[in-house]
């Protein structure tokens, strides 16, 4: 029985320009009915990342995972093109693989014994005479989301078949895309293995926000600016009208995608070193640095390790480079859970040591072990717990941060946050991404 | 009368009240107290869950401390700002089938299984499951702590969701 909304008929997000109001209803992050709207009018319109080419660097490598509600099956074929198969047999359905990742040089569905090459064609039908003359394997290869295609790597699929190409999708994330590769002298970035594959008790919307409200840093992650500041890096106090050590901007870039890009003050494996690294590391980044002038002038070499950016690709892609580079994306499982997949994206032929930095880097902050993720984790589910019994008494959440600011919006503001919502709603009220 | 034990059933007694000593600690929160049963050079690993065998120079891992870290990670849980542990969690460490695995001079190494049962309030329980690899220096009667990785047996961290105290 279909669920019935009790919030269907009014808006969900009020923009009001002339009374510079902006709110969000609360049901939207509780409602299962509009959970499964979402679905629909954002999950199957809007590119998705399926993964990273460099997680299946040979033929018949393959990563299954869950985009969407679908398990996917992400693979090298034989021709070394990365491709996204449907991972349920054409005969009743079962996954054919049933391995996170390996290297197959055949999809063995074991139910009956139907059997797909590399390609995604069927090649093995057990007893396939009893089948009549009409019955094409050809027509039976593995199902394809309508649309794969990829940006520098990154790959996504799109479950809408006439959905605008993925280049123009990414609209002004790319320039975003394009300074995180820069750190790469090879312009190549891999997927470093190990995954952090866990589940938050809250909205998947929410970590869309935490991602990239740098609101929230001051008191939310007291704990860790802390550890920065006893380990003898240093943060000067904020200037006027500021909240953090360094100058912060928040962006949005188009089908509401949106950015906040800060002055670095918390170091960078490339390349800003700070006490945290160690004297022993010091040469390797002063190296990095100067592979970076070298490479690409000093001013954007400056731009790609003085500053850090959290980049949010509508409606569920992480890129956050700051304390190292992570890739992170994450599924509603029911309207109050969500799975999140984070990893470590690294620079292809990064020398051990400049490799052991960015890891190391990577756990004072990121992970369900860092010194900031669990505490994230932890104010998500409190702002579910707060409000799936009480948003009917307290229907709205309040996002005007910056507003009467004309021009310039800081990262602590909510630009970026709007940027996400006004484009949730656009698509929420039936339309498609797009101008 | 008692037969005489031989000498490494002795030396495994030893060893898991030697486990059993340290996990009372934890549970207890006394983390200062925990932290003097380390080495100077000492490591606190928790792997990822789909690659328990590897190391975090080259492999990305949840935890990989080294004692500076590891003071640092005390001090933040003991602050009422480490949300996720505030107020602290109660836990109950169960440690069972303790095996010396290998022994060279004063260094041995120690594999054992455990279970960790991890409270917040409102009822939610995680049950964290796994097993720890040791290593562990003789000084005088007892032990120090030189490496200590709690692997866990979930294929991913899934609704365990953090790993936010000293597993």
């Amino acid at each position: 029985m279909p669920v019935r909304s009790e919030q269907a008929h009014s808006a969900l997000v009020i923009d009001d320009a002339a009374t510079q109001d902006f709110r969000v209803h609360r049901s939207v992050l509780v409602d299962p009915a509009i959970l499964e709207r979402e679905r629909r009018a954002v999950f199957d319109v809007c590119w998705l990342y399926a993964g990273h080419e460099s997680e299946i660097p040979q033929p018949g490598d393959f990563r299954t995972r869950s985009v969407a509600g679908r398990p996917i099956l992400f693979s090298r074929d034989s021709q070394g093109r990365a491709r996204v198969f449907l991972n349920t047999c054409r005969h009743r359905g079962a996954t054919v693989c049933r391995e996170s990742q390996g290297n197959a040089r055949l999809y063995f569905c074991f139910y009956h014994g139907w059997s797909y090459n590399r390609d995604g064609e069927l090649v093995g039908v057990p007893g396939a005479d009893a089948y009549p003359a009409g019955f094409d394997k050809k027509a039976h290869g593995l199902a394809e989301p309508p649309r794969t295609e990829s940006y520098r790597g990154f790959v996504f699929v799109n479950f809408d078949a006439s959905a605008m190409p993925l280049d123009e999708y990414l609209a002004g994330a790319k320039e975003y895309i394009d300074l995180v590769l820069d750190q790469s002298p090879s312009g190549e970035m891999e997927i470093i293995r190990g995954t952090q594959d866990y589940d938050i008790k809250a909205n998947w919307k929410l970590l869309v926000e935490n991602s990239f409200d740098d609101y929230h840093l001051l008191t939310t992650h007291k704990t860790w600016l802390d550890y920065l500041r006893k380990s003898g890096v240093e943060m000067k106090p904020p200037e006027q009208g500021h909240l953090l050590p360094t100058h912060g901007v928040g962006k949005a870039l188009g089908n509401g995608h949106a950015v906040i890009d800060n002055v670095n003050f918390r170091g960078r494996p490339v390349a800003r070193w700070i006490p945290i690294y160690g004297e022993q590391a010091k040469p390797e980044i002063e190296r990095l640095r100067a592979e970076l002038v070298a490479r690409l002038g000093e001013a954007r070499a400056a731009r790609v390790a003085d500053t850090n950016r959290n980049l949010v690709i509508f409606p569920n892609l992480v890129i956050n480079d700051g304390s190292s580079v992570t890739v992170r994306t994450f599924h509603p499982v029911s309207a109050d859970l969500m799975r999140v997949r984070a990893w470590a994206l690294g620079p292809r032929d990064e020398t051990p040591a400049a490799r052991a930095v960015r890891l190391d880097s990577f756990l004072t902050f990121y992970g369900p072990g860092g010194f900031a993720t669990p505490d994230d984790v932890e104010a998500l589910e409190a702002v579910q717990a707060g409000i799936s019994a009480t948003w009917r008494e307290v229907p709205w959440s309040v996002m005007t941060r910056g507003i009467a600011k004309p021009g310039e919006q800081l990262n602590t503001d909510e630009l970026h946050l709007r940027a996400f919502w006004k484009q949730w709603d656009r698509l929420m009220n039936g339309a498609r991404p797009g101008p | 009368m008692t037969p005489p034990r031989p000498p490494d059933a002795d030396l495994r007694s030893r060893v898991e009240n030697f486990l059993y000593a340290e996990a009372a600690l934890l549970d207890a929160w006394q983390l200062e107290d925990w932290l003097a049963l380390l080495t100077e050079d000492a490591r606190y690993h928790v792997p990822s869950n789909d690659q328990p065998d590897t190391n975090p120079a080259e492999t990305l891992f949840m935890i990989a401390d080294d004692i500076h870290r590891l003071r640092a990670r005390v001090a933040r849980l003991q602050d009422r700002s480490a949300h996720a542990e505030f107020p602290h969690s109660r836990t109950r460490r169960m440690i069972s089938n303790v095996r010396i695995v290998a022994q060279t001079g004063v260094e041995f190494d120690v594999e054992a299984n455990f279970l960790v049962c991890h409270f917040r309030r409102e009822g939610r329980q995680r049950d964290y499951v796994g097993r720890y690899r040791y290593r562990l220096r003789r000084t005088g009667e007892s032990f120090l702590i030189a490496r200590r990785e709690a692997v866990l047996d979930a294929w991913e961290l899934g609704q365990l969701g953090s790993v936010s105290f000293i597993l």
